[in-house]
């Protein structure tokens, strides 16, 4: 048999009316080291329709040697079938050795459906992703019962390897202008496009600024002691113009909506800057907060675990410290 | 409408604790649960089946004791329960999982729509349902958070995404995965347990499935776990103690001073 060797790191970027994701920037900056390390090409994949150039050129800015856009106007919007059946005709062609995507709704949807099909092993949700030195094979990282441990999983027999990533556990690939790669458009094979899932619309939801797309966040916990007591951090997180981010203690509570809640559980994050209020930095928490590249801390327990991953800890009684603090950062603003 | 509803047995995770020093979990007293996660399902396909008819029938594949999530699930309402157990399924990752429940599917017959959770609190992954739904070359939509209503094999549902929901129209049969804001699962009914209780339980093994030992279990798995590890987290903290006014004006300036060095502010 003289089957074509698997080779090649791919990428799925994924769009939103035309517009790329920043999950696919991310997966390139990962995608680049997967395809150092293997020395060999990184390929965007990204399915939609009519997409513009600008949108492709930055994928290639940001890492790409490749860009391949399948599109067709029954692609423009996100459905498993026609996605799935473009991939996989792609996957047999071409024959990456490692295939990653973002672990958002499409694609922890889309990875199962074609992993099922080609028979490829595949890890969800992985905060790691590496080149064993000596086999060459991918090394995949997840946390693992509650967030208590972490994982490692390889793929040793099938090929492609595939792997989703949690948006948010690493910066987006920074632009280089001067980047160059190839782009190829080709057109979707119209016997892949039937869907026995049809789009009728759409309700966007009304929350607006979310912790995940925040610079900065302020978070808090149990021990602000009560639900009012967020009053007392607003000043602080408006000051810094931060997003307020909570522990589930505090979103069990009730103090906070579940979709501020940080951790295994809730979103990850990974802003400028991390304030973390009254949190204890339970390994759940953390799992969601510690790529943060700044993490200040405050807490009246010298003890407690944040200070571990924290750059910077106050210890002491947040009630005493956050209005002082507010003050002194709202000045420091307003004196430049 | 013929529903099966695939649950998962799965350790009380919010009880887990850690061997701090082995790294390794504390088993010991740990309670099995049916995955919080798939009574969501479960209490979908009975509201199905009140509103259009029909019967539900639960679906896990487990250790012979995971009769007792299957129970629970009839305790709710659930018709008929179908145990897949045998210790060549053992070690199965998502990829096995999901092909030995497609052939327990087949064998189960025609059906108009499949259930599955979110995903499962153990294991965590949410792939088992669209792989199922692969290997069965099924249509799927996973995060459904309603079902807003049913015609001619059509089914229209509301996905949970990012940014709000998609409002779709599926035809059947299909499988769903719901998430939580689906509706609330109900408790069993005295009536409910007593009939669980009576209730007789066939098991399918490989043999029963038509699967041949090296397709299922570790054998069958493309994924291999091949390190378990705990976190290890290291960053050079600078702790201030802010312990009176003065010490609290002295730690308020120092991180001021230190967000201006890091051009935060
Ligand atoms: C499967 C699973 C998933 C989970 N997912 C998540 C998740 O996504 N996110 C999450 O956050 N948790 C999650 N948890 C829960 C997690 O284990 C912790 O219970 C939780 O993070 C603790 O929240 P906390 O830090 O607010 O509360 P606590 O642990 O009670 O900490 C409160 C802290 O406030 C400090 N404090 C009290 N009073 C003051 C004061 N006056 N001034 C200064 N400091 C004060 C205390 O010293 C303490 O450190 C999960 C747990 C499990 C089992
Ligand atoms: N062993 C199993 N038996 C029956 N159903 C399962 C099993 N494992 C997973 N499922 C179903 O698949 C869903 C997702 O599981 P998972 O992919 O393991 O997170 C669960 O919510 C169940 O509905």
């Amino acid at each position: 048999m003289s089957e074509k060797k698997h080779s090649g790191v791919w990428i799925l970027a994924e769009q939103h009316d035309g517009r790329v994701q920043r999950v696919s920037h991310e997966l390139l900056a990962r995608g680049r080291g997967l395809a150092d390390a293997r020395k060999v090409e990184l390929t965007a994949l990204i399915l939609g329709d009519r997409l513009a150039d600008a949108e492709l050129q930055e994928l290639i800015e940001r890492g790409a040697d490749r860009i391949i856009a399948v599109e067709s106007p029954a692609l423009a919007k996100f459905l498993v079938e026609p996605y799935a059946a473009c991939m996989l005709q792609l996957l047999a062609e071409r024959r990456p050795e490692i295939v990653i995507a973002g672990a958002t709704s499409s694609g922890r949807t889309l990875m199962p459906y074609v992993a099922a099909k080609a028979h490829a092993g595949l890890t969800a949700d992985c905060t790691l992703l590496e080149i064993d030195p000596d086999t060459g094979r991918l090394l995949q990282t997840r946390p693992a019962i509650g967030g208590n441990i972490l994982a490692t999983i390889q793929t040793p027999n099938h090929l492609p390897q595939m792997a989703t990533v949690r948006p948010r556990s690493m910066s987006p690939a920074p632009r280089d202008f001067r980047r160059c790669g190839k782009i190829e458009r080709i057109p979707a094979p119209p016997a892949a496009l039937i869907s026995r899932v049809r789009h009728l619309g759409f309700l966007p939801s009304d929350s607006t600024h979310g912790v995940q797309e925040a610079d900065v966040v302020v978070s808090v916990g149990k021990g602000i002691k009560k639900g009012e007591n967020v009053a007392l951090v607003r000043p602080l997180a408006e000051t810094l113009g931060a997003a307020l981010g909570a522990s589930r203690d505090a979103v069990d509570r009730g103090w906070m909506s579940y979709p501020h809640q940080v951790g295994l559980s809730g979103k990850t994050v990974s802003p400028r800057l991390y304030v973390a209020i009254g949190i204890s930095g339970s390994i759940q928490h953390l799992a969601g907060m510690q790529t943060s590249e700044t993490i200040v801390a405050i807490n009246n327990d010298p003890e407690a675990q944040i200070f571990r991953v924290a750059d910077f800890g106050i210890v002491g009684d947040l009630f005493e410290i956050v209005p002082v603090l507010t003050e002194k950062i709202r000045r420091a603003k307003e004196g430049v | 409408m013929r529903i099966i509803v695939p649950i998962k047995q799965v350790p009380e995770t919010n009880a887990v604790r850690m061997d701090e020093t082995t790294g390794t979990m504390v088993r010991e007293g740990v309670e099995a649960i049916v995955n919080p996660l798939d009574l969501y399902a479960v209490e979908t396909a009975l509201r199905l089946k009140e509103a259009h008819g029909g019967e539900v029938i639960a679906l896990t594949m487990g250790p012979a004791g995971a009769t007792k999530a299957l129970r629970e699930a009839i305790s709710m309402g659930c018709d008929g329960a179908v145990l897949v157990s045998h210790k060549a399924f053992a070690g199965s990752d998502t990829w096995a999982t999901a092909r030995v429940l497609a052939q327990a599917m087949r064998k189960i017959g025609a059906f108009d729509l499949i259930l599955c959770g979110e995903r499962a609190t153990d294991g965590d992954t949410g792939q088992v349902g669209p792989e199922l739904a692969a290997f069965l070359d099924l249509p799927v939509v996973s995060y459904v958070g309603a079902i807003d209503g049913l015609s001619n094999s059509t089914l229209r549902v509301r996905r949970l995404v990012e940014e709000g929901h998609e409002l779709l129209e599926c035809d059947l049969p299909a499988l769903l995965t719901v998430v939580k804001e689906i509706a609330n699962p109900r408790l069993p009914t005295l009536q409910g347990k007593r009939r669980a209780r009576l209730a007789s339980i066939s098991a399918w093994g490989p043999e029963e499935l038509g699967v041949a030992g090296e397709e299922t279990g570790l054998k069958g798995s493309p994924t291999r776990v091949v390190k378990v590890f705990r976190p290890k987290i290291a960053r050079q903290c600078e702790k201030l103690v802010a312990a009176d006014e003065a010490g609290i004006e002295a730690a308020a300036d120092r991180v001021v001073a230190f967000l201006k060095e890091k051009v935060l502010l």
